[in-house]
């Protein structure tokens, strides 16, 4: 046998436990959650529901129609969406983007008070007590934050909170939905 | 002792697991018995897309809560099991099947293993082959020294 074959041979066991060793890093720091959703690129599910200001307001996916905007799941007991709430509250303010709420396995009066209390970014949140529209979306756990453009498809999803650091890549996507509008 | 261990082990693990699946499955009612046992196979073939490695029969989420009462209410409204994967997969992904399907995206996922075996047979044959024919390539004279090397090593050496 040729030493080249040998030596080969005396490393692969230190190759393939170096690859092994890449293939493990690479996977720190990745959030499992974040599994890209499978209702990328569809349209909403059609909804029927109620609102949480206006319960007597019916409201369907079509209200959400128009225009590209955020839909946001979120709950009064959910640490991270209070984290996350002031910096909804700032881009639907000073940025004017559209943002409709789930407001996900919660209690009315809570979750009405919590808008009071701490501002309200959504156009309308809708009042779903028992996650059926959650199901319907795909949705995991509070919060998310759905991209959909004017047509109502589904472009992105973030996992987790909205802040400074997971806003601008979702911003441009949102920037160039607009630009097609218009 | 060891039986005893063993028993008491096995004794501990059984009470732990006894009442949770009694609770479970009684909270659940089904138009027919046999959907019961739809629902407790569907719920453990299905997985907790919050919770990634429990099922949605072992997990306590409230996204788990909420896709057991979804399947209690397929099952009840007639559907079979695979249209209730389906409508699974069309919300959560590949991912909340512990038993993904073959396709471009799960490629690697099947094939890996088979690729491990392969090598690991390969590998198996490469080393054995090697140490197989070293075996026989001693002369008669060589096979005679080491019969007396082996041979000198029995008698204990005394200083």
């Amino acid at each position: 046998m040729s030493t080249n074959i040998k030596r080969l041979l005396m490393v692969s066991p230190m190759l393939m436990a170096f690859a092994l060793g890449l293939f493990l890093y690479q996977g720190i720091g990745q959030d499992p959650n974040n599994s890209e959703s499978s209702l990328i690129g569809q349209p909403l599910p059609a909804f029927k529901g109620q609102t949480l200001l206006s319960p007597s307001r019916a409201v369907t996916q079509m209200d959400m129609l128009g225009k590209p905007a955020l839909i946001n799941v979120w709950a009064t007991w959910c640490p991270t969406c209070r984290a996350e709430h002031e910096f909804l509250v700032d881009i639907a303010k000073q940025d004017n983007v559209r943002i409709f709420g789930v407001n996900y396995h919660d209690q009315l009066t809570a979750a009405q008070e919590w808008l009071q209390e701490l501002g309200n970014p959504y156009v309308f949140s809708v009042f779903d007590p028992k996650g059926v529209l959650g199901i319907d979306l795909g949705v995991v756990g509070a919060p998310e934050t759905y991209l959909i453009n004017a047509q109502g498809v589904v472009i992105d999803k973030l996992t987790g909170e909205l802040n400074e650091r997971t806003w601008p890549p979702l911003r441009n996507k949102y920037l160039s939905l607009l630009e097609e509008v218009n | 002792m060891i039986k005893a261990t063993l028993a008491s082990v096995l004794f501990v693990l059984a009470g732990l697991a006894a009442p949770v699946a009694q609770a479970d499955i009684k909270s659940y009612e089904f138009a027919e018995p046999e959907m019961a046992q739809r629902f407790l196979e569907l719920t453990t073939v299905l997985r907790c897309p919050k919770c990634q490695n429990q099922n949605l029969a072992d997990s306590d989420s409230i996204i788990a809560k909420d896709l057991r009462a979804q399947v209690q209410k397929l099952i009840n409204a007639g559907q079979t099991d695979s249209q209730i994967a389906d409508f699974m997969v069309q919300r959560y992904g590949d991912f909340i099947l512990y038993d993904p399907p073959l396709k471009k995206s799960t490629l690697v996922l099947w094939l890996a293993p088979f690729g491990m075996l392969i090598i690991g047979l390969w590998a198996l044959w490469f080393f054995g082959r090697r140490t197989h024919s070293e075996g026989a390539m001693l002369t008669p004279s060589e096979l005679q020294q080491l019969e007396q090397l082996l041979a000198d090593n029995q008698t204990p050496a005394k200083d």
